[in-house]
């Protein structure tokens, strides 16, 4: 099994405030994993180191087996994300918005390319419509389709379905899994919703204050724990950081 | 450099501009209002003035502000197409996409070209109409003169974005005060010889004086200072170094303090 993320120590600082604190973590080839953590634990900085908008004050981000900065083009174009903090140009319709992704991750057939995603994700009604007109939901759905113009080997995903219904959640959950499982990728992928969180993840990877504090599948989490369902382990995180393991 | 990339990042504004009434109003509407204020004012003037120094007049001024406006607007529409991406929240897409640096900014590049060509081939006719400017009296001269004009103009739109990564998106006001910072320096209504001798040695580094003062002398005297449009030339291309080097200074700064993040935030 290939190995598609490997984060070795990774440490962000700002100033006085340590963000991620040596963090290591591998994600193979098939895998979905988690990132849980209370606000502020360092997910979203973590995300943002991947995505080489934040870089790491020390340590080191291999994906596909190669150094992300030093192959940081090569390696986005492989990859993808989507995030609520990030949305898609309000004043484009929602074909151009992803024709545009396209060409901007060097989609050589591009039309064709946007064809296949308004159909896969029935966004054949809204395709024409400028993307600031749609409500949050559609926006989201749009974004998740803007992950995948690149068809990506390695997908983020912060929250993505913090604004959609639960049936369209459900669809779309299915469809992100079933896409990128035929793409052979794989998923780091952050949410609040734990029921979703248990649904999609192979693994889980709980952040406190910075550091990894538990890694592992959902039922040995529960188990090592004592707790039954995630959120307990969740809240019991938040309220007092387990001592980081040696 | 990928070419698909870059025309990613030039589709995405020719579409915000060909259906935007107040951006074409911004490409079309002010540089004509501004030509009938410098036209009035030209013919205003030229009837107190000398008789035989009405042809240098209208020639002399409206070129100016012809230019200039090409100057600005050279800098506004680069500075503009990456503020575009702030305004939308969509910078973040952006800068986690695979598109470099340089093909970024050859992207604002062609958005600038068009917009500025467009803009220069509208208002030259319409000079020559209401006020019988024909500035292609200039000759070949015209276009070394206008690559200066842009290129100027990309440098300064590279520093305009630098400073709205530094200092997030409530600088943007900087893309649009910039040039008229230089203007009072850069001689583009008089020569270079109303300036205190001390200041005539500190403008010298500006390409925009070199490039005024050479137009002033080939309308004036018929004659192409070569001296100046090489001064200008070589100003320019230390600057689009310097230009690309502070523009990735700030985004190296940006991604080891967490600013861009910031920028849709504020």
């Amino acid at each position: 099994m290939t190995t598609i993320l490997r984060v070795r120590e990774v440490t962000k600082q700002y100033g006085n405030l340590t963000a991620v604190d040596r963090a290591s973590f591998e994600i193979e080839e098939g895998e979905i994993v988690s990132l849980l953590g209370p606000n502020g634990a360092g997910k979203t900085t973590i995300i943002q180191m991947l995505l080489t908008l934040v870089s790491p004050t020390s340590g080191d981000i291999q994906i596909f087996g190669k150094t992300l900065k030093d192959h940081r083009e090569e390696l986005l174009s492989m990859m993808n994300f989507t995030a609520p903090y990030s949305l898609l140009p309000y004043n484009l319709t929602v074909k151009e918005a992803l024709t545009v992704f396209s060409l901007l991750y060097g989609v050589q057939h591009y039309r064709e390319r946007v064809s296949l995603l308004i159909y896969e994700f029935d966004l054949g009604q809204l395709a024409d419509k400028k993307v600031g007109q749609l409500s949050s939901g559609e926006q989201m759905r749009i974004g998740i389709a803007k992950a995948f113009v690149n068809s990506p080997r390695f997908l983020l995903l912060d929250e993505p379905t913090a604004s959609l219904d639960p049936i369209i959640a459900r669809v779309l959950r299915a469809k992100i899994l079933k896409l990128v499982r035929k793409a052979g990728g794989a998923i780091l992928w952050t949410s609040h919703n734990m029921r979703e969180i248990e649904q999609v993840s192979d693994r889980i990877i709980f952040l406190s204050r910075g550091q990894i504090v538990a890694d592992d599948s959902p039922e040995n989490l529960k188990n090592s724990f004592g707790q039954e369902d995630l959120e307990e382990i969740f809240i019991s995180i938040g309220k007092e950081p387990v001592n980081r393991p040696s | 450099m990928n070419f698909l990339h870059v025309f990613g990042i030039f589709y995405r504004n020719v579409i915000l501009i060909r259906r935007s009434v107040p951006k074409l109003f911004a490409l079309f509407g002010f540089i004509t209002v501004e030509l009938f204020l410098w036209g009035f004012i030209t013919l205003w003037v030229q009837t107190i003035g000398p008789s035989d120094a009405k042809l240098d007049f209208i020639l002399l001024i409206l070129s100016a502000f012809i230019f200039w406006s090409m100057f600005e607007l050279s800098q506004r529409s680069f500075s503009v197409s990456f503020l575009e991406e702030v305004w939308s929240r969509n910078v973040i897409n952006i800068f986690a996409s695979p598109v470099k640096l340089g093909e970024l900014v050859l992207g604002f590049v062609l958005v600038g070209v068009v917009q500025t060509l467009l803009a220069f081939f509208y208002i030259t006719p319409i000079a020559f109409l209401l006020y019988a400017l024909n500035i292609w009296n200039m000759g070949l001269y015209i276009i070394p003169f206008f690559m200066n004009v842009l290129i100027f103009g990309w440098v300064l739109g590279m520093v305009a974005i630098g400073l709205v990564v530094r200092f997030g998106p409530s600088a943007d006001i900087l893309a649009f005060f910039i040039p008229f910072l230089l203007l009072p320096f850069s001689a583009v209504y008089y020569p270079v010889s109303v300036f205190p001798s001390l200041l005539q040695k500190i403008t010298f580094i500006l390409p925009t004086r070199h490039m005024f003062e050479g137009m002033r002398i080939a309308i004036t005297e018929g004659v192409i200072p070569l001296d100046s449009l090489v001064w200008a030339t070589i100003l320019n291309l230390i600057y689009v170094f310097l230009g690309f080097l502070f523009l990735h200074w700030m985004l190296r700064l940006a991604r080891t303090r967490g600013y861009l993040s910031r920028l849709v935030q504020d």
